[in-house]
């Protein structure tokens, strides 16, 4: 085959230049396979037991098939359409500091409104900012290395730290977890990886941009966050795509590993391109995000704010394998226009006293379809476990819809279960007496919508608060009137 | 300040108001009283531009200006306030961000600048000690978890903070406590000069002993069936409306 033979020829051309170049981007051919495979493991110069592991992951992949459960309906993916890596041209080995950086990529974090210089400085974070598959820019690298914390990209940890990604990597989505986790441990590309050492707090909120760049490329991220004993972390993560016609596919993994008494804070405020009002383009957001509390009293807390992505597949999950761990998960979804959202949470109580929150705010408009699929599993072990659960929709028109699932399977009869649900309209009342008052029905609907979320806005960071709600503001433009 | 012409008004597929006239200079306080179901509320939600309150007939002119032609929320920007017979619970939106959102819509209707952070907060303070709210307020949710008294006294607050040309107020008294309605009367009073008006909506009597109204109206089966003095309301509570429904039929 010619198309073989062309990835065999450029697969032997060597790391540097053996891939496609084009006038922006080097990309491998579309297409994936066990040569594939190895390739990105080449260009990466990764150690022989990530290769084998990747190689692992796509023997199972072939075997899967895709999941149909999800309340959700698109075109097929091609999956042997897609190109598996792409990345910035390096003018050497890749940027050491902002200012090696290619100030049009920095222009384009401008428009993302992520000025790293000033935003960075002026608001304390540290942004590991990844452009299409491979980092950038790293900044606050000095004040974190003090403390002892590791925050790089995934690639730089895999050469510095092989053995931490060894011990950790897949231990807690395997790689035989689902179909979009395998294939995404078969061929992730770059991401983040977060190691804070025993007692210590993390002196800064540490932040990740992703973007998706170049046409009919897949991004396949991978975040590993490890807090040891008594550590604290707080994470941010914002994403965000440009229009195009075609159909995008993100299938990223996150994993978060929580010692005793370790803390770990997890932020999403998701923007993916969402097609446009006829359901035309945008992203297919299939992420697994699972957060293990392998410690007693530890606790991880996942905050979202969905308001983009054609279509969102996400269950942010909780494993509380600790005694008295804590799991939280505070959503926000949004499905304006055709867009299509599935998503919730899984909370596995196997430790003793574990407690989980769920609280759940789904907002449907025009044509949108949302779902909560919620599970909550006490496991025999877990004695005196508590979980609280509120899902709440709010429907914006008349051909919208949303749909609750919530699963709760209890096999230890100590445990205490909370449900709560409700499915509401904005009320005309509501919104006349916003009028009544002399506020516009524009401000009227982002009034009220915001005070919908407030108990999960309340959970984000300040800056990413604001933000979340002048999302909400620029999403439902429109939907109402 | 408000002249309305032979309204009519339909809500749904039905003729609610049917050729009301009425006449509100500046300076004065009218009373409208009425049997259930006359067209009261109706009245109040017409003027305020409520959705579903269809107009076919007549016209109401308020500063010189055609009422009907303007949008809900210009009419409440120029002046024109409702305190509603049932304030609707808005969870999570804080009570003062709604009113300081409702007095920067107004300023900016007169173009005057947006109410700078700290006067906002010291002139809610000031109106909050004339209506006998507790500072909890300032951090709740609008109406939210409210009693009937609560919500009420939070009317007569926004009306103060806002300072409308015309107030009408819907059965302000309704659900009140002999104490609260003194607090709420109050309130209504110190908004009395000689360049508003106040239209108050009510069933009884009572609310008349502690706001003088110079006119009171009877609104029955769509229109204004008899006018007269503070006296008229005296004679209603000591007579029903019976009496005028049989004289007017």
């Amino acid at each position: 085959m010619t198309e073989n033979a062309q990835l065999h020829d450029l697969v032997g051309r060597g790391y540097q230049h053996g891939f496609v170049t084009d006038i922006e981007s080097e990309s491998l051919p579309p297409g994936l396979d066990e040569d594939v495979v190895r390739a990105i493991s080449r260009i990466k110069r990764e150690p022989c037991f990530l290769t084998e592991w990747r190689l692992k992951a796509l023997r199972h992949w072939l075997t899967l098939s895709e999941p149909t459960w999800a309340h959700v309906r698109f075109n097929p993916v091609d999956y042997q359409g897609i190109s598996y890596y792409s990345a910035p041209k390096a003018k050497t080995d890749g940027p050491k500091s902002l200012d090696e950086v290619d100030p049009k990529l920095l222009e384009t974090y401008e428009k993302l409104g992520v000025p790293l210089h000033e935003r960075a400085r002026l608001a304390g974070v540290a942004v590991d900012a990844v452009f299409d598959s491979v980092s950038v820019a790293t900044t606050f690298k000095d004040r974190l290395e003090k403390a002892g914390v590791i925050f790089c990209s995934f690639s730089d940890a895999v050469q510095k730290h092989p053995g931490l990604i060894e011990q950790y990597l897949g231990s807690v989505v395997p790689h035989t977890d689902n179909y979009y986790a395998c294939l995404n441990s078969a061929v992730f590309s770059d991401g983040s990886f977060v190691y804070i050492p025993k007692g210590v707090r993390c002196p800064m909120e540490l932040s990740t941009y992703f973007r998706i760049n170049a046409a009919k490329t897949g991004q396949f991220e991978r975040t590993l966050i490890v807090a040891d004993e008594g550590s604290h972390v707080s994470y941010l993560e914002g994403c965000t795509a440009p229009m195009r016609d075609e159909n995008q596919l993100h299938a990223a993994v996150v994993e978060l590993v929580a010692m005793d008494d370790a803390e770990i804070k997890y932020s999403t405020v998701q923007n993916w391109y969402p097609g446009d009002e006829n359901g035309v383009g945008g992203i297919y957001n299939f992420v697994t995000k699972r957060g293990e509390c392998r410690g007693r009293n530890s606790r991880i807390s996942w905050t979202q704010v969905e308001t983009g992505s054609a279509i969102t597949w996400k269950y942010p999950s909780c494993v509380l394998r600790g005694e008295n761990s804590v799991g939280e998960f505070y959503s926000v979804a949004l499905a304006n226009h055709c867009q299509q959202a599935d998503t919730g949470t899984k909370m596995i109580h196997v430790g003793a006293n574990s407690r989980s929150t769920i609280v759940s705010k789904g907002i449907s408009a025009g044509r949108g379809q949302n779902t909560y699929r919620g599970l909550v599993k006490i496991l025999p072990t877990a004695h005196g476990a508590r979980n609280f659960t509120q899902c709440d929709s709010l429907l914006m028109g008349g051909r919208c819809g949303a749909h609750t699932f919530p699963y709760v399977e209890v096999k230890n009869p100590t445990a205490t279960i909370e449900h709560e649900a409700s499915t509401s309209r904005i009320s005309e009342d509501q919104l006349f007496y916003c009028l009544q008052r002399g506020i516009s029905e524009e401000d009227a609907v982002n009034m009220i919508v915001n005070g919908f979320c407030k108990s999960v806005f309340k959970e984000l960071p300040m800056e990413f608060a604001v933000e979340a709600q002048n999302l909400l503001a620029v999403s439902l433009e429109g939907a109402v009137g | 300040m408000l002249s309305i012409k032979d309204l009519r008004t339909t809500v749904g597929k039905r003729k609610v108001l049917d050729g009301l006239s009425l006449e509100v200079p500046a300076g004065e306080v009218h009373a409208i009283m009425g049997p259930n179901g006359s067209g009261k509320s109706t009245l109040a939600f017409t003027l305020a531009g409520r959705p579903g309150y269809e107009v076919t007939g007549g016209g109401v002119s308020y500063r010189g200006e055609d009422l009907l032609a303007l949008e809900p929320e210009v009419r409440a920007q120029r002046g024109l306030f409702l305190g509603f017979q049932y304030p609707v619970e808005i969870p999570g939106v804080n009570n003062v961000y709604l009113l300081k959102a409702a007095l920067n819509a107004a300023r900016k209707q007169r173009g005057l600048p947006e109410v700078d952070a700290f006067e906002f907060l010291t002139l809610v303070r000031e109106k909050m000690k004339i209506m006998q709210m507790d500072e909890s307020f300032l951090s709740r949710g609008v109406n939210e978890g409210f009693s009937g008294g609560e919500k009420k006294r939070n009317e007569i607050l926004q009306m103060l903070v806002l300072e409308p040309s015309l107030a009408l107020l819907d059965e302000t008294d309704s659900g009140l406590d002999i104490d609260a309605l003194k607090v709420v009367a109050n309130g209504v009073n110190t908004l009395r000069s000689s360049d508003r008006a106040i239209v108050l909506v009510t069933h009884y009597q009572r609310l008349l002993d502690y706001i003088k109204p110079d006119r009171v109206h009877v609104l029955a089966r769509g229109k204004i069936i008899r006018s007269g003095g503070p006296e008229l309301a005296r004679e209603l509570e000591a007579r029903g409306y019976d009496w005028l429904l049989t004289d007017a039929a």
